[in-house]
Protein backbone atom coordinates (compact mmCIF):
# COMPACT_ATOMS: atom_id res chain seq x y z
CA UNK A 1 0.00 0.00 0.00
CA UNK A 2 2.92 2.29 0.69
CA UNK A 3 4.02 2.51 -2.91
CA UNK A 4 0.59 2.45 -4.58
CA UNK A 5 -0.22 6.06 -3.98
CA UNK A 6 3.09 7.76 -4.88
CA UNK A 7 3.64 5.70 -8.01
CA UNK A 8 0.13 6.27 -9.39
CA UNK A 9 0.55 9.92 -8.51
CA UNK A 10 3.91 10.11 -10.29
CA UNK A 11 2.65 8.37 -13.44
CA UNK A 12 -0.34 10.71 -13.58
CA UNK A 13 2.01 13.65 -13.15
CA UNK A 14 4.20 12.51 -16.04
CA UNK A 15 1.09 12.35 -18.22
CA UNK A 16 0.06 15.81 -17.08
CA UNK A 17 3.54 17.11 -17.84
CA UNK A 18 3.28 15.66 -21.36
CA UNK A 19 -0.15 17.23 -21.89
CA UNK A 20 1.23 20.53 -20.65
CA UNK A 21 4.31 20.31 -22.86
CA UNK A 22 2.01 19.74 -25.87
CA UNK A 23 0.64 23.23 -25.30
CA UNK A 24 4.10 24.74 -25.64
CA UNK A 25 5.20 22.73 -28.67
CA UNK A 26 5.05 24.14 -32.16
CA UNK A 27 6.46 21.24 -34.12
CA UNK A 28 4.29 18.34 -35.21
CA UNK A 29 7.04 15.73 -34.78
CA UNK A 30 7.56 16.80 -31.17
CA UNK A 31 3.79 16.78 -30.56
CA UNK A 32 3.56 13.20 -31.78
CA UNK A 33 6.52 12.13 -29.62
CA UNK A 34 4.91 13.74 -26.58
CA UNK A 35 1.66 11.94 -27.33
CA UNK A 36 3.54 8.67 -27.58
CA UNK A 37 5.26 9.21 -24.23
CA UNK A 38 1.89 10.04 -22.71
CA UNK A 39 0.36 6.85 -24.08
CA UNK A 40 3.26 4.71 -22.82
CA UNK A 41 2.91 6.27 -19.37
CA UNK A 42 -0.82 5.52 -19.50
CA UNK A 43 0.00 1.89 -20.25
CA UNK A 44 2.30 1.76 -17.24
CA UNK A 45 -0.41 3.37 -15.09
CA UNK A 46 -2.97 0.81 -16.26
CA UNK A 47 -0.67 -2.11 -15.46
CA UNK A 48 0.14 -0.61 -12.07
CA UNK A 49 -3.52 -0.11 -11.22
CA UNK A 50 -4.28 -3.63 -12.38
CA UNK A 51 -1.59 -4.89 -10.03
CA UNK A 52 -2.80 -2.71 -7.14
CA UNK A 53 -6.51 -3.51 -7.57
CA UNK A 54 -5.97 -7.17 -8.60
CA UNK A 55 -8.08 -6.66 -11.71
CA UNK A 56 -7.27 -8.70 -14.80
CA UNK A 57 -9.34 -6.32 -16.94
CA UNK A 58 -6.95 -3.47 -16.33
CA UNK A 59 -4.09 -5.48 -17.79
CA UNK A 60 -6.24 -5.88 -20.92
CA UNK A 61 -6.86 -2.12 -20.98
CA UNK A 62 -3.13 -1.55 -20.69
CA UNK A 63 -2.47 -3.93 -23.55
CA UNK A 64 -5.05 -2.25 -25.80
CA UNK A 65 -3.57 1.16 -24.91
CA UNK A 66 -0.09 -0.04 -25.68
CA UNK A 67 -0.97 -1.49 -29.06
CA UNK A 68 -3.39 1.13 -30.36
CA UNK A 69 -2.22 4.36 -28.80
CA UNK A 70 1.44 3.90 -28.07
CA UNK A 71 2.37 2.06 -31.25
CA UNK A 72 -0.21 2.25 -34.03
CA UNK A 73 -1.49 5.83 -33.67
CA UNK A 74 1.97 7.48 -33.57
CA UNK A 75 3.09 5.41 -36.57
CA UNK A 76 0.00 6.49 -38.50
CA UNK A 77 0.45 10.14 -37.48
CA UNK A 78 4.12 10.09 -38.48
CA UNK A 79 3.21 8.59 -41.85
CA UNK A 80 0.68 11.37 -42.43
CA UNK A 81 3.32 13.98 -41.52
CA UNK A 82 5.82 12.34 -43.82
CA UNK A 83 3.31 11.88 -46.62
CA UNK A 84 2.19 15.51 -46.58
CA UNK A 85 5.69 16.80 -45.89
CA UNK A 86 4.47 18.70 -42.82
CA UNK A 87 7.88 19.08 -41.21
CA UNK A 88 7.64 22.78 -40.51
CA UNK A 89 6.27 24.49 -37.41
CA UNK A 90 2.54 24.74 -36.87
CA UNK A 91 0.72 28.03 -36.66
CA UNK A 92 -1.05 28.62 -33.38
CA UNK A 93 -4.25 30.60 -32.98
CA UNK A 94 -2.99 32.45 -29.92
CA UNK A 95 0.43 33.17 -28.42
CA UNK A 96 1.98 30.13 -26.79
CA UNK A 97 2.57 31.98 -23.53
CA UNK A 98 -1.09 32.92 -23.24
CA UNK A 99 -2.23 29.37 -23.93
CA UNK A 100 0.12 28.07 -21.25
CA UNK A 101 -1.22 30.52 -18.69
CA UNK A 102 -4.71 29.35 -19.64
CA UNK A 103 -3.46 25.79 -19.17
CA UNK A 104 -2.32 26.47 -15.62
CA UNK A 105 -5.64 28.17 -14.90
CA UNK A 106 -7.48 25.09 -16.22
CA UNK A 107 -5.41 22.80 -13.98
CA UNK A 108 -6.27 25.03 -11.03
CA UNK A 109 -9.96 24.85 -11.93
CA UNK A 110 -9.80 21.06 -12.25
CA UNK A 111 -8.23 20.75 -8.81
CA UNK A 112 -10.71 23.17 -7.23
CA UNK A 113 -13.67 21.37 -8.79
CA UNK A 114 -12.62 17.82 -8.03
CA UNK A 115 -11.45 18.20 -4.44
CA UNK A 116 -14.68 19.47 -2.81
CA UNK A 117 -17.07 17.12 -4.62
CA UNK A 118 -15.15 13.94 -3.84
CA UNK A 119 -14.61 14.40 -0.13
CA UNK A 120 -15.89 10.92 0.69
CA UNK A 121 -13.99 9.04 -2.00
CA UNK A 122 -10.78 7.09 -1.58
CA UNK A 123 -7.64 9.24 -1.78
CA UNK A 124 -6.27 7.40 -4.78
CA UNK A 125 -9.43 8.14 -6.77
CA UNK A 126 -9.48 11.82 -5.86
CA UNK A 127 -5.91 12.33 -6.88
CA UNK A 128 -6.40 10.51 -10.16
CA UNK A 129 -9.59 12.39 -10.93
CA UNK A 130 -7.97 15.79 -10.48
CA UNK A 131 -5.06 14.85 -12.72
CA UNK A 132 -7.19 13.24 -15.40
CA UNK A 133 -9.66 16.12 -15.50
CA UNK A 134 -6.68 18.45 -15.99
CA UNK A 135 -5.42 16.29 -18.87
CA UNK A 136 -8.85 16.32 -20.49
CA UNK A 137 -9.09 20.11 -20.24
CA UNK A 138 -5.55 20.59 -21.54
CA UNK A 139 -6.32 18.34 -24.53
CA UNK A 140 -9.38 20.47 -25.29
CA UNK A 141 -7.22 23.58 -25.02
CA UNK A 142 -4.74 22.11 -27.51
CA UNK A 143 -7.65 21.50 -29.88
CA UNK A 144 -8.84 25.10 -29.53
CA UNK A 145 -5.48 26.81 -29.87
CA UNK A 146 -4.20 25.01 -32.96
CA UNK A 147 -5.18 25.77 -36.54
CA UNK A 148 -3.68 22.65 -38.00
CA UNK A 149 -6.03 19.69 -38.37
CA UNK A 150 -3.41 17.16 -37.34
CA UNK A 151 -2.50 18.89 -34.09
CA UNK A 152 -6.21 19.10 -33.30
CA UNK A 153 -6.38 15.35 -33.72
CA UNK A 154 -3.49 14.96 -31.29
CA UNK A 155 -5.33 17.17 -28.80
CA UNK A 156 -8.36 14.93 -29.13
CA UNK A 157 -6.29 11.80 -28.55
CA UNK A 158 -4.69 13.39 -25.48
CA UNK A 159 -8.17 14.20 -24.12
CA UNK A 160 -9.09 10.57 -24.55
CA UNK A 161 -5.95 9.51 -22.65
CA UNK A 162 -7.16 11.62 -19.74
CA UNK A 163 -10.54 9.85 -19.81
CA UNK A 164 -8.91 6.43 -19.74
CA UNK A 165 -6.70 7.53 -16.83
CA UNK A 166 -9.85 8.46 -14.91
CA UNK A 167 -11.44 5.11 -15.83
CA UNK A 168 -8.55 2.94 -14.67
CA UNK A 169 -8.31 4.76 -11.35
CA UNK A 170 -11.95 3.97 -10.59
CA UNK A 171 -12.41 0.62 -8.84
CA UNK A 172 -15.26 -1.38 -10.35
CA UNK A 173 -15.42 0.31 -13.73
CA UNK A 174 -16.86 -2.23 -16.18
CA UNK A 175 -14.43 -3.38 -18.84
CA UNK A 176 -17.05 -2.95 -21.60
CA UNK A 177 -17.05 0.81 -21.07
CA UNK A 178 -13.30 1.07 -21.45
CA UNK A 179 -13.27 -1.20 -24.48
CA UNK A 180 -15.95 0.85 -26.19
CA UNK A 181 -14.03 4.06 -25.49
CA UNK A 182 -10.91 2.55 -27.05
CA UNK A 183 -12.84 1.38 -30.11
CA UNK A 184 -14.54 4.75 -30.40
CA UNK A 185 -11.16 6.40 -30.56
CA UNK A 186 -10.03 4.02 -33.27
CA UNK A 187 -13.14 4.79 -35.33
CA UNK A 188 -12.79 8.52 -34.71
CA UNK A 189 -9.15 8.32 -35.74
CA UNK A 190 -10.07 6.63 -39.02
CA UNK A 191 -12.81 9.17 -39.74
CA UNK A 192 -10.49 12.05 -38.98
CA UNK A 193 -7.81 10.50 -41.15
CA UNK A 194 -10.16 10.41 -44.13
CA UNK A 195 -11.26 13.94 -43.30
CA UNK A 196 -7.68 15.16 -43.21
CA UNK A 197 -6.97 13.66 -46.60
CA UNK A 198 -10.06 15.36 -48.03
CA UNK A 199 -9.05 18.76 -46.62
CA UNK A 200 -5.64 18.30 -48.09
CA UNK A 201 -7.11 17.43 -51.48
CA UNK A 202 -9.26 20.55 -51.56
CA UNK A 203 -7.04 23.21 -50.03
CA UNK A 204 -3.50 21.88 -50.47
CA UNK A 205 -2.90 22.51 -46.79
CA UNK A 206 -4.00 21.18 -43.42
CA UNK A 207 -4.69 24.64 -42.12
CA UNK A 208 -8.36 25.07 -41.31
CA UNK A 209 -8.49 28.67 -42.53
CA UNK A 210 -9.88 27.48 -45.87
CA UNK A 211 -12.86 25.82 -44.24
CA UNK A 212 -13.54 28.92 -42.16
CA UNK A 213 -13.59 31.01 -45.33
CA UNK A 214 -16.14 28.68 -46.96
CA UNK A 215 -18.24 28.77 -43.83
CA UNK A 216 -18.32 32.56 -43.91
CA UNK A 217 -19.22 32.62 -47.60
CA UNK A 218 -22.03 30.12 -47.04
CA UNK A 219 -23.80 32.29 -44.51
CA UNK B 1 33.48 18.94 22.85
CA UNK B 2 31.81 22.04 21.49
CA UNK B 3 35.23 23.49 20.74
CA UNK B 4 36.20 20.35 18.81
CA UNK B 5 32.98 20.53 16.80
CA UNK B 6 33.66 24.14 15.98
CA UNK B 7 37.20 23.29 14.91
CA UNK B 8 35.95 20.48 12.66
CA UNK B 9 33.34 22.72 11.10
CA UNK B 10 35.98 25.39 10.48
CA UNK B 11 38.24 22.79 8.86
CA UNK B 12 35.39 21.53 6.70
CA UNK B 13 34.55 25.06 5.62
CA UNK B 14 38.13 25.81 4.64
CA UNK B 15 38.44 22.50 2.78
CA UNK B 16 35.13 23.15 1.02
CA UNK B 17 36.20 26.65 -0.06
CA UNK B 18 39.56 25.39 -1.32
CA UNK B 19 37.95 22.54 -3.26
CA UNK B 20 35.23 24.66 -4.87
CA UNK B 21 37.66 27.33 -6.03
CA UNK B 22 40.19 24.77 -7.22
CA UNK B 23 37.77 22.48 -9.01
CA UNK B 24 35.57 25.09 -10.74
CA UNK B 25 37.79 25.39 -13.88
CA UNK B 26 38.07 21.60 -14.04
CA UNK B 27 34.28 21.21 -14.16
CA UNK B 28 34.03 23.61 -17.10
CA UNK B 29 36.94 21.88 -18.81
CA UNK B 30 35.35 18.49 -18.27
CA UNK B 31 32.12 19.63 -19.95
CA UNK B 32 34.06 21.03 -22.91
CA UNK B 33 36.15 17.89 -23.29
CA UNK B 34 33.14 15.58 -23.06
CA UNK B 35 31.28 17.64 -25.64
CA UNK B 36 34.19 17.48 -28.06
CA UNK B 37 34.63 13.73 -27.51
CA UNK B 38 30.94 13.07 -28.12
CA UNK B 39 31.20 15.01 -31.36
CA UNK B 40 34.12 12.81 -32.42
CA UNK B 41 36.76 15.51 -31.96
CA UNK B 42 39.68 15.26 -29.59
CA UNK B 43 38.87 18.57 -27.92
CA UNK B 44 40.84 20.56 -25.35
CA UNK B 45 42.23 18.75 -22.30
CA UNK B 46 40.07 19.09 -19.17
CA UNK B 47 42.75 21.28 -17.63
CA UNK B 48 42.47 23.86 -20.41
CA UNK B 49 40.52 26.45 -18.33
CA UNK B 50 43.42 26.64 -15.82
CA UNK B 51 45.80 27.39 -18.67
CA UNK B 52 43.39 30.00 -20.03
CA UNK B 53 43.27 31.72 -16.64
CA UNK B 54 47.07 31.70 -16.31
CA UNK B 55 47.44 33.06 -19.83
CA UNK B 56 44.97 35.87 -19.17
CA UNK B 57 46.62 36.86 -15.90
CA UNK B 58 50.00 37.17 -17.67
CA UNK B 59 48.65 39.38 -20.43
CA UNK B 60 48.56 43.16 -20.32
CA UNK B 61 45.32 44.65 -19.04
CA UNK B 62 44.14 47.29 -21.47
CA UNK B 63 41.58 49.95 -20.60
CA UNK B 64 39.53 51.55 -23.41
CA UNK B 65 39.87 55.32 -23.75
CA UNK B 66 36.19 56.03 -23.31
CA UNK B 67 35.80 53.89 -20.17
CA UNK B 68 34.73 55.52 -16.92
CA UNK B 69 36.66 55.16 -13.68
CA UNK B 70 34.33 52.34 -12.63
CA UNK B 71 35.72 50.14 -15.40
CA UNK B 72 38.11 48.06 -13.23
CA UNK B 73 35.54 47.74 -10.42
CA UNK B 74 33.02 45.53 -12.23
CA UNK B 75 35.14 42.36 -12.45
CA UNK B 76 35.55 42.35 -8.68
CA UNK B 77 31.88 43.15 -8.12
CA UNK B 78 30.97 40.26 -10.40
CA UNK B 79 33.35 37.80 -8.75
CA UNK B 80 32.77 38.60 -5.07
CA UNK B 81 29.06 37.62 -4.85
CA UNK B 82 29.65 34.34 -6.67
CA UNK B 83 32.58 33.60 -4.36
CA UNK B 84 30.29 34.24 -1.39
CA UNK B 85 27.61 31.99 -2.89
CA UNK B 86 30.23 29.27 -3.40
CA UNK B 87 30.93 29.37 0.33
CA UNK B 88 27.22 29.19 1.18
CA UNK B 89 26.20 26.23 -0.99
CA UNK B 90 27.29 23.00 0.70
CA UNK B 91 29.45 20.66 -1.32
CA UNK B 92 30.89 17.50 0.15
CA UNK B 93 29.43 17.93 3.62
CA UNK B 94 26.56 19.71 5.34
CA UNK B 95 26.80 21.74 8.51
CA UNK B 96 29.55 24.12 7.46
CA UNK B 97 30.14 27.25 9.50
CA UNK B 98 28.20 29.16 6.84
CA UNK B 99 25.23 26.76 7.00
CA UNK B 100 23.04 29.14 8.96
CA UNK B 101 23.57 31.91 6.42
CA UNK B 102 22.84 29.78 3.36
CA UNK B 103 19.34 31.14 2.95
CA UNK B 104 18.30 30.26 -0.58
CA UNK B 105 16.87 33.74 -1.16
CA UNK B 106 20.27 35.17 -0.22
CA UNK B 107 21.91 32.94 -2.80
CA UNK B 108 19.46 34.12 -5.47
CA UNK B 109 20.28 37.70 -4.47
CA UNK B 110 24.03 37.08 -4.72
CA UNK B 111 23.63 35.56 -8.17
CA UNK B 112 21.54 38.57 -9.22
CA UNK B 113 24.16 40.97 -7.84
CA UNK B 114 26.89 39.34 -9.89
CA UNK B 115 24.67 39.40 -12.95
CA UNK B 116 24.04 43.12 -12.44
CA UNK B 117 27.78 43.83 -12.25
CA UNK B 118 28.38 41.95 -15.52
CA UNK B 119 25.53 43.82 -17.19
CA UNK B 120 26.97 47.17 -16.08
CA UNK B 121 30.39 46.05 -17.34
CA UNK B 122 28.78 45.39 -20.71
CA UNK B 123 27.26 48.86 -20.78
CA UNK B 124 30.47 50.48 -19.53
CA UNK B 125 32.15 51.53 -22.77
CA UNK B 126 28.90 52.19 -24.61
CA UNK B 127 29.64 50.06 -27.67
CA UNK B 128 26.87 48.23 -29.49
CA UNK B 129 27.44 44.55 -28.82
CA UNK B 130 27.95 45.07 -25.09
CA UNK B 131 24.67 46.96 -24.87
CA UNK B 132 22.83 44.29 -26.87
CA UNK B 133 24.25 41.54 -24.67
CA UNK B 134 23.31 43.47 -21.54
CA UNK B 135 19.75 44.00 -22.77
CA UNK B 136 19.36 40.29 -23.47
CA UNK B 137 20.84 39.28 -20.14
CA UNK B 138 18.43 41.57 -18.29
CA UNK B 139 15.54 40.05 -20.22
CA UNK B 140 16.62 36.53 -19.27
CA UNK B 141 17.35 37.54 -15.69
CA UNK B 142 13.85 38.83 -15.03
CA UNK B 143 12.26 35.56 -16.07
CA UNK B 144 14.89 33.26 -14.58
CA UNK B 145 14.72 34.86 -11.14
CA UNK B 146 10.92 34.81 -11.14
CA UNK B 147 10.97 31.11 -12.01
CA UNK B 148 13.54 30.38 -9.33
CA UNK B 149 11.56 32.24 -6.65
CA UNK B 150 8.40 30.30 -7.48
CA UNK B 151 10.33 27.02 -7.37
CA UNK B 152 11.96 27.88 -4.06
CA UNK B 153 8.47 28.18 -2.58
CA UNK B 154 8.03 24.43 -3.08
CA UNK B 155 11.33 23.50 -1.43
CA UNK B 156 10.70 25.70 1.55
CA UNK B 157 7.14 24.40 1.99
CA UNK B 158 8.31 20.79 1.92
CA UNK B 159 11.42 21.21 4.06
CA UNK B 160 10.14 23.89 6.47
CA UNK B 161 13.54 25.54 6.23
CA UNK B 162 14.78 28.39 4.04
CA UNK B 163 18.47 27.38 4.08
CA UNK B 164 20.03 25.06 1.51
CA UNK B 165 21.54 23.12 4.36
CA UNK B 166 18.17 22.65 6.04
CA UNK B 167 16.49 21.66 2.78
CA UNK B 168 19.16 19.05 2.11
CA UNK B 169 18.86 17.67 5.63
CA UNK B 170 15.07 17.49 5.37
CA UNK B 171 15.15 15.77 1.99
CA UNK B 172 17.75 13.28 3.22
CA UNK B 173 16.37 12.37 6.60
CA UNK B 174 12.60 12.66 6.29
CA UNK B 175 10.80 10.20 4.10
CA UNK B 176 9.65 12.55 1.38
CA UNK B 177 8.98 9.72 -1.08
CA UNK B 178 8.43 10.23 -4.77
CA UNK B 179 6.88 13.66 -4.81
CA UNK B 180 5.24 14.91 -7.96
CA UNK B 181 5.91 18.52 -7.03
CA UNK B 182 9.62 17.83 -6.69
CA UNK B 183 9.66 16.42 -10.21
CA UNK B 184 8.14 19.61 -11.57
CA UNK B 185 10.51 21.68 -9.42
CA UNK B 186 13.51 19.72 -10.73
CA UNK B 187 12.52 20.43 -14.33
CA UNK B 188 12.06 24.13 -13.55
CA UNK B 189 15.39 24.32 -11.71
CA UNK B 190 17.25 22.72 -14.61
CA UNK B 191 15.76 25.27 -17.01
CA UNK B 192 16.77 28.18 -14.76
CA UNK B 193 20.25 26.74 -14.23
CA UNK B 194 20.82 26.44 -17.98
CA UNK B 195 19.83 30.08 -18.39
CA UNK B 196 21.87 31.37 -15.48
CA UNK B 197 25.03 29.56 -16.52
CA UNK B 198 24.59 30.53 -20.18
CA UNK B 199 24.54 27.01 -21.58
CA UNK B 200 23.25 25.90 -24.92
CA UNK B 201 19.54 26.26 -25.42
CA UNK B 202 19.85 29.84 -24.19
CA UNK B 203 23.38 30.99 -24.95
CA UNK B 204 26.32 29.29 -26.62
CA UNK B 205 29.47 29.47 -24.44
CA UNK B 206 31.64 28.45 -27.40
CA UNK B 207 30.01 30.87 -29.84
CA UNK B 208 32.12 33.50 -31.54
CA UNK B 209 29.45 35.31 -33.53
CA UNK B 210 28.93 38.70 -31.89
CA UNK B 211 25.31 39.00 -33.03
CA UNK B 212 24.30 35.80 -31.25
CA UNK B 213 26.35 36.21 -28.08
CA UNK B 214 24.89 37.13 -24.73
CA UNK B 215 27.37 36.57 -21.92
CA UNK B 216 30.51 36.85 -24.04
CA UNK B 217 29.24 40.00 -25.77
CA UNK B 218 29.36 41.94 -22.50
CA UNK B 219 33.02 41.01 -21.94
CA UNK B 220 34.35 41.93 -25.39
CA UNK B 221 35.98 45.12 -24.10
CA UNK B 222 37.79 43.39 -21.24
CA UNK B 223 41.26 41.90 -21.36
CA UNK B 224 44.01 40.55 -19.15
CA UNK B 225 43.34 40.20 -15.43
CA UNK B 226 39.87 41.73 -15.70
CA UNK B 227 38.81 39.12 -18.24
CA UNK B 228 40.39 36.39 -16.13
CA UNK B 229 38.15 37.43 -13.22
CA UNK B 230 35.07 37.32 -15.42
CA UNK B 231 36.04 33.88 -16.74
CA UNK B 232 36.61 32.65 -13.18
CA UNK B 233 33.17 34.01 -12.28
CA UNK B 234 31.56 31.98 -15.05
CA UNK B 235 33.40 28.80 -14.00
CA UNK B 236 32.51 29.26 -10.37
CA UNK B 237 28.89 29.93 -11.25
CA UNK B 238 28.60 26.61 -13.08
CA UNK B 239 30.06 24.72 -10.14
CA UNK B 240 27.82 26.55 -7.65
CA UNK B 241 24.72 25.63 -9.66
CA UNK B 242 25.78 22.00 -9.96
CA UNK B 243 26.46 21.78 -6.23
CA UNK B 244 23.12 23.44 -5.51
CA UNK B 245 21.19 20.96 -7.66
CA UNK B 246 23.14 18.00 -6.29
CA UNK B 247 22.63 19.13 -2.69
CA UNK B 248 18.90 19.77 -2.98
CA UNK B 249 17.76 16.96 -5.26
CA UNK B 250 20.33 14.31 -4.47
CA UNK B 251 21.47 14.86 -0.87
CA UNK B 252 22.25 11.19 -0.31
CA UNK B 253 25.65 10.37 1.07
CA UNK B 254 26.50 13.97 1.88
CA UNK B 255 28.88 14.07 4.82
CA UNK B 256 28.46 15.84 8.16
CA UNK B 257 30.98 18.46 9.15
CA UNK B 258 31.18 17.37 12.80
CA UNK B 259 31.93 13.76 11.83
CA UNK B 260 35.32 13.63 10.17
CA UNK B 261 34.92 9.97 9.24
CA UNK B 262 32.01 10.80 6.91
CA UNK B 263 34.11 13.24 4.91
CA UNK B 264 35.85 10.87 2.45
CA UNK B 265 32.60 9.21 1.38
CA UNK B 266 30.89 12.58 1.04
CA UNK B 267 33.83 13.89 -0.96
CA UNK B 268 33.83 10.95 -3.35
CA UNK B 269 30.06 11.16 -3.83
CA UNK B 270 30.24 14.92 -4.42
CA UNK B 271 32.85 14.43 -7.14
CA UNK B 272 30.76 11.67 -8.71
CA UNK B 273 27.68 13.92 -8.66
CA UNK B 274 29.61 16.78 -10.28
CA UNK B 275 30.99 14.43 -12.95
CA UNK B 276 27.51 13.00 -13.59
CA UNK B 277 25.99 16.47 -13.91
CA UNK B 278 28.81 17.53 -16.23
CA UNK B 279 28.30 14.58 -18.55
CA UNK B 280 24.53 15.10 -18.41
CA UNK B 281 25.06 18.72 -19.41
CA UNK B 282 27.39 17.75 -22.27
CA UNK B 283 24.87 15.23 -23.65
CA UNK B 284 22.00 17.68 -23.29
CA UNK B 285 23.92 20.42 -25.06
CA UNK B 286 24.67 18.14 -27.97
CA UNK B 287 21.09 17.00 -28.35
CA UNK B 288 19.52 20.45 -28.46
CA UNK B 289 19.97 23.55 -30.55
CA UNK B 290 20.36 27.13 -29.40
CA UNK B 291 17.04 28.97 -29.26
CA UNK B 292 16.30 32.28 -30.86
CA UNK B 293 16.64 35.12 -28.35
CA UNK B 294 12.94 35.86 -28.25
CA UNK B 295 12.11 32.21 -27.66
CA UNK B 296 13.98 32.28 -24.35
CA UNK B 297 11.29 34.15 -22.37
CA UNK B 298 8.88 31.46 -23.56
CA UNK B 299 11.27 28.75 -22.36
CA UNK B 300 11.56 30.46 -18.99
CA UNK B 301 7.81 31.05 -18.94
CA UNK B 302 7.45 27.27 -19.02
CA UNK B 303 9.86 27.15 -16.05
CA UNK B 304 7.71 29.64 -14.12
CA UNK B 305 4.57 27.65 -14.84
CA UNK B 306 6.25 24.38 -13.86
CA UNK B 307 7.22 26.01 -10.57
CA UNK B 308 3.61 27.11 -10.11
CA UNK B 309 2.36 23.61 -10.92
CA UNK B 310 4.70 22.11 -8.36
CA UNK B 311 3.26 24.46 -5.72
CA UNK B 312 -0.30 23.60 -6.82
CA UNK B 313 0.41 19.89 -6.48
CA UNK B 314 2.02 20.39 -3.12
CA UNK B 315 -1.16 22.02 -1.83
CA UNK B 316 -3.18 19.26 -3.45
CA UNK B 317 -1.13 16.53 -1.78
CA UNK B 318 -1.33 18.26 1.58
CA UNK B 319 -5.10 18.70 1.41
CA UNK B 320 -5.53 15.08 0.47
CA UNK B 321 -3.16 13.97 3.18
CA UNK B 322 -5.08 15.77 5.92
Amino acid sequence: MTLTYPLAHALGAVMLLCAFAMLSQRRLAALISLYQIEAITLTAAAFWQGFAQHEINLYLTGLITLIIKAVLAPIALRRIVHHFNLIRAVETAMPVGLSMILGVALIGIAVLVVLPITVNAVTLTREDLAISLSIVLLGLLVMTTRRNALSQVIGFLSTENGLVLAAIGMPGMPFVAELSVALLVLVAFLVVGVFVFRIREHFDTLDLKGIEAIERRGR
Amino acid sequence: MAALDLLLRLLATILHAALVFALAPLVLGLVATLRARLLGRRGPPPLQPYLTLVKLIRKTTLVPDNATEFYPVWPYLAFAPIAAAALLVPGFCAGLLTAGLSDIITIIGLLALSRAAIILAGLETGFGFGGAGAARDILFGIFAEAALLVTVLTFVLIAHSPTVDGIAAAFRDNHIGIQVSLGFALAATFMVALTETGRIPVDNPAGHLELAMVHEAMLLEYSGKNLALFEATAMLRLTVWMSLIATIFCPFGIGRAVDILSWPAGLALWLIKLAALSSGLAVFELSSAKMRIFRVPEFLGVAILLGLLSAVFLFLAQRIGS
